[in-house]
């Protein structure tokens, strides 16, 4: 990983990466929404609106996905001081949220015509909806730190990585509300190596899954560019106004 | 006892809202990127052609 510490070189490997993740991200996920739309079957017992669980349940993972990559990044940019991962998480926050918040508002809408309700405070709702606000604090704590003029590597970046850090207890309580409470949400279908989903259900939801990760990637990919591109072109300014200031000044 | 309800609104509610945000996330951070890169590769020009 200390080999993409660079910045030409993970710039290299960006650019063709990017627009990879992103079009094969946006070929996987739309064919599988097609797929699910129109072509899965509808379930014995939720009828039609089992073919929310196509868009729904990607959103869930890719929110809590996007938190644990800040984590990670975080822990990387605290311990290892490795000048990328401050970048990987700012870059990370919004995509986050932004699937959060999909989740959020497509769970209320298949809440309303399952549950005959849109929203609940049961374990499994509250528990995302925190980790909406989460990501709204994180965005704020980093745009601040930015603000301060040290950018994503200096001294108070640090406040959005230990907050990147903390926030990841969320993560267990968002996954095992279903278990530890009586909730209105149901269990989990699907987990680590065994699924009671039938295939005509399970293979659209993963090629779904699929095509959303690698999108997101490519999203991810794009808004790191984005901050760096930012960071080298204030960087030069700065120079040039120094050394301009420096000329002008009498000897 | 709990209503009926035609579930194809909610659907087509839910396909909407989710492909539009995601479309909507990929566009602004693709033009976010395009812009920054321009404006760095503007200021390095900038630099070389003096």
């Amino acid at each position: 990983m200390h080999g993409f510490a660079n910045p030409a070189r993970f710039l290299r490997f960006a650019r063709w990466l990017t627009p990879l993740l992103a079009l094969t991200g946006l070929v996987l996920a739309g064919g599988a929404l097609v797929w699910g739309l129109l072509y899965a079957p509808a379930e014995g017992k939720q009828g039609e609106t089992v073919r929310m669980l196509y868009l729904h349940v990607p959103a869930a993972w890719l929110g809590m996905a996007g938190w644990m990559g800040i984590a990670a990044a975080s822990l990387t940019e605290l311990v290892w001081r490795h000048p990328l991962a401050g970048i990987a998480a700012r870059a990370t926050a919004v995509p986050g949220a932004t699937f959060t918040a999909i989740c959020l508002v497509t769970g209320s809408l298949w809440g309303r015509p399952a549950w005959g309700t849109w929203w609940v405070w049961d374990g499994r709702l509250t528990s995302m909806l925190v980790l909406l606000f989460l990501y709204f604090g994180y965005i704020a704590l980093a745009a601040a730190a930015d603000e301060d003029g040290q950018g994503a590597s200096g001294g108070a970046a640090r406040i959005p990585a230990i907050f990147g850090l903390v926030g990841a207890v969320n993560i267990p309580i968002i996954h095992y509300s279903v278990l530890w409470w009586n909730t209105q949400h149901q269990t989990p279908s699907i987990s680590m190596g065994k699924s009671a989903m039938a295939s005509d259900f399970l293979v659209p939801l993963l090629v779904a899954a699929l095509g959303f990760s690698l999108l997101m990637g490519g999203v991810v990919l794009m808004r790191m560019r984005a901050i760096l591109a930012n960071a080298q072109a204030e960087a030069r300014l700065r120079r040039k106004a120094m050394s301009a200031s420096d000329a002008t000044e009498p000897a | 006892m709990r209503e009926v309800m035609d579930p194809w609104p909610f659907v087509i509610a839910v396909y909407v809202i989710g492909v539009g945000g995601t479309l909507l996330l990929t566009g602004l951070s693709w033009l976010a990127m395009r812009r920054a890169e321009a404006r760095r590769d503007h200021v390095r020009g900038r630099e070389s052609g003096r």
